[in-house]
């Protein structure tokens, strides 16, 4: 008798929870289904699932549209680009923080934090008068530039919790052992923070892919990437939803793929380490 | 371990980041301040001086200034109540011994990963749409007429949108925390005779705490500088019926290209920011000593 009531409840909650998901999925895959679609069914009533004409036109012809590969690079460049400068920045002082931390670590690393609570808007005049004062405007190097600094505080904590949790010890250990400080570096330290480093690489790349304030004011089309793209595409009519789609789908894809790889240390990334 | 020499390269190691964010900070946020106080239009730029605190007043005296206002604390406060209710329920049925659990999860976080402008796209063209979206579709299908989301509830369809992307974000924190419950005291309360809601109540809810309390701290310093999905979907309005105050100050400086009244915006969205900062962590700060 119990057994039966756990079985039929095991039912009950594993429908609820993929009931659940799958609602809360759902947009996303009705835009993918809708990207296969032609223009005609994509805004056919009543709605098609089955019964669409089904194509892979839409993928073809925006990536043949004279501008969309290069909204997709400057993607590519800005969200790498600020990434990795950020993290040269960001590695020695996370480093230092961790492993010789002074009476005022603490509060540095507080500081830090709080410059995130600052509003874009609040610096975004000054930024704007800069950049096009020094014909920073529209290019790729100056939303590296802005997107690098808005995200460092994050990258240097998130380094920060990572690099903390490397056994001083390990250190002592080699030492005793003779190893030089090149060796201790490449051998003992370099292996211990990689996946750290590599996980806060991650996360912020899908940060700033996914930007979507700087983006828009400090580019107009030369250095736009996907974000100021999609946000200024208009559908007049339902004309282009379809192609609207695959737009869009291109545009998420690939972060939607390293955000699933990432998904532990997204956690521990945007909270600062204070939830693990 | 720490030599006087070894401090000293951990100093010039932490530097170039000190200074970075200082830059950041500094010079962008005294030249707001300075320009708060200036007369400076970019249609008419010889026509400068100091106002005083004239372009403050403008804003207080603009009725579309507490309409977005309003709109910021209605959005920052919705999407939260949304995302934590939700969040929790949501977390404590992944939480149980579904099938597929891992497949399950990968699907409830997809909507973080997509960008503001993709978001709000998908929710203004393929759902809210009045002729080809979903919902039109679902609501002739019952024989009503189509509701005008965005016309006529643009701040409600704004909440629920931004409140989509952000609610596996609550999902996955509250997730987390909650599998690091132990289960035997669970177990120990249910032979002791504690109901469901008991053990929600007094075990489950206190173990939260916490990881609620980093949600609505990180979502607040987010969901304050909303800007991507109204200027995707709204554009404010209609009116300036969904204008939150980062979208006024955009508005003021992009397109009547006032630098002053822009500037002065800017420094009331950062007393803002402060005044909510001080209030969540005078309320929610102690639960983060532990």
């Amino acid at each position: 008798m119990a057994r039966a009531h756990s079985t039929r409840r095991k039912v009950v909650t594993t429908i609820a929870a993929w009931g659940v998901a799958l609602t809360i999925f759902f947009p996303v895959l009705w835009m993918i289904l809708t990207s296969f679609k032609t223009e005609a069914s994509a805004v056919a009533m009543p709605p098609q699932f089955l019964s669409a004409d089904w194509t892979l036109e839409n993928y073809a012809t925006v990536w043949a549209r004279s501008d969309y590969p290069r909204f997709f690079w400057n993607s590519v460049v800005i969200a790498v680009g600020s990434t990795l400068l950020g993290l040269a920045v960001a590695i020695p002082a996370a480093w230092a923080m961790a492993f010789v931390p002074g009476r005022r670590t603490r509060d540095l690393l507080m500081w830090m934090l709080s410059t995130k609570m600052m509003p874009a808007v609040a610096v975004m005049i000054p930024l704007y008068l800069l950049f096009l004062r020094f014909g920073l405007l529209d290019t790729r190097i100056g939303l590296v530039l802005v997107l690098m600094l808005m995200n460092l505080p994050i990258i240097v904590w998130m380094l920060y919790t990572y690099f903390k949790e490397i056994p001083g010890e390990i250190l002592e250990a080699a030492r005793m052992d003779g190893a030089s400080l090149w060796n201790e570096i490449v051998y003992v330290l370099t292996p211990m923070a990689l996946p750290g480093i590599a996980s806060t690489m991650l996360l912020n790349i899908i940060l700033a892919w996914n930007e979507a304030f700087w983006t828009i004011v400090l580019t107009t089309t030369k250095a736009a990437p996907l974000s100021a793209f999609i946000a200024s595409f208009s559908a007049p009519q339902g004309l282009f939803y379809a192609k609207l789609s695959a737009a869009s789908a291109m545009a998420i894809l690939p972060i939607l793929i390293m955000g699933w790889f990432s998904q532990k240390q997204l956690v521990r990334g945007l909270t600062f380490g204070a939830v693990k | 371990m720490s030599t006087r020499s070894s401090r000293l390269a951990a100093r010039g190691m932490v530097a170039p980041s000190v200074v970075l964010l200082l830059i950041w900070m500094v010079i962008p946020l005294s030249m707001t301040l300075y320009y708060s106080f200036r007369l400076y239009r970019l249609l008419s730029p010889d026509r400068t001086g100091w106002v005083g605190f004239n372009n403050y007043l403008w804003f207080f005296n603009a009725p579309e200034f507490w309409q977005a206002l309003f709109n910021t604390l209605a959005l920052v406060g919705g999407v939260l109540l949304v995302t934590v209710t939700l969040g929790v329920l949501i977390a404590l049925l992944i939480d149980q011994p579904v099938k597929g659990q891992s497949f399950l999860r990968i699907l409830v976080i997809a909507p973080f990963f997509v960008m503001p402008p993709v978001a709000a796209s998908i929710w203004e063209n393929l759902f809210m749409h009045p002729q080809n979206g979903l919902f039109a579709a679902l609501a002739r299908g019952f024989g009503m007429q189509p509701i005008l989301f965005l016309e006529q509830y643009p701040m409600w369809s704004i909440i629920g949108i931004v409140s989509w992307e952000w609610l596996p974000f609550a999902t996955l924190i509250l997730l987390t925390a909650l599998q690091s419950l132990s289960s035997e005291q669970l177990e120990a309360a249910e032979m002791d005779g504690a109901g469901a809601f008991a053990r929600f109540r007094y075990i489950i809810l206190p173990h939260l705490t916490r990881a609620i309390t980093v949600v609505i701290l990180i979502q607040t310093i987010f969901l304050l500088g909303i800007f991507g999905e109204i200027f995707t979907t709204t554009q404010g309005g209609p009116g300036s019926a969904s204008t939150t105050l980062p979208y006024m100050i955009f508005k003021q400086a992009i397109a009547a290209k006032d630098i002053g009244r822009a500037a002065a915006g800017g420094i009331i969205a950062v007393i803002l920011a402060n005044i909510v900062a001080y209030f969540l962590m005078r309320g929610l700060g102690r639960n983060l000593d532990a």
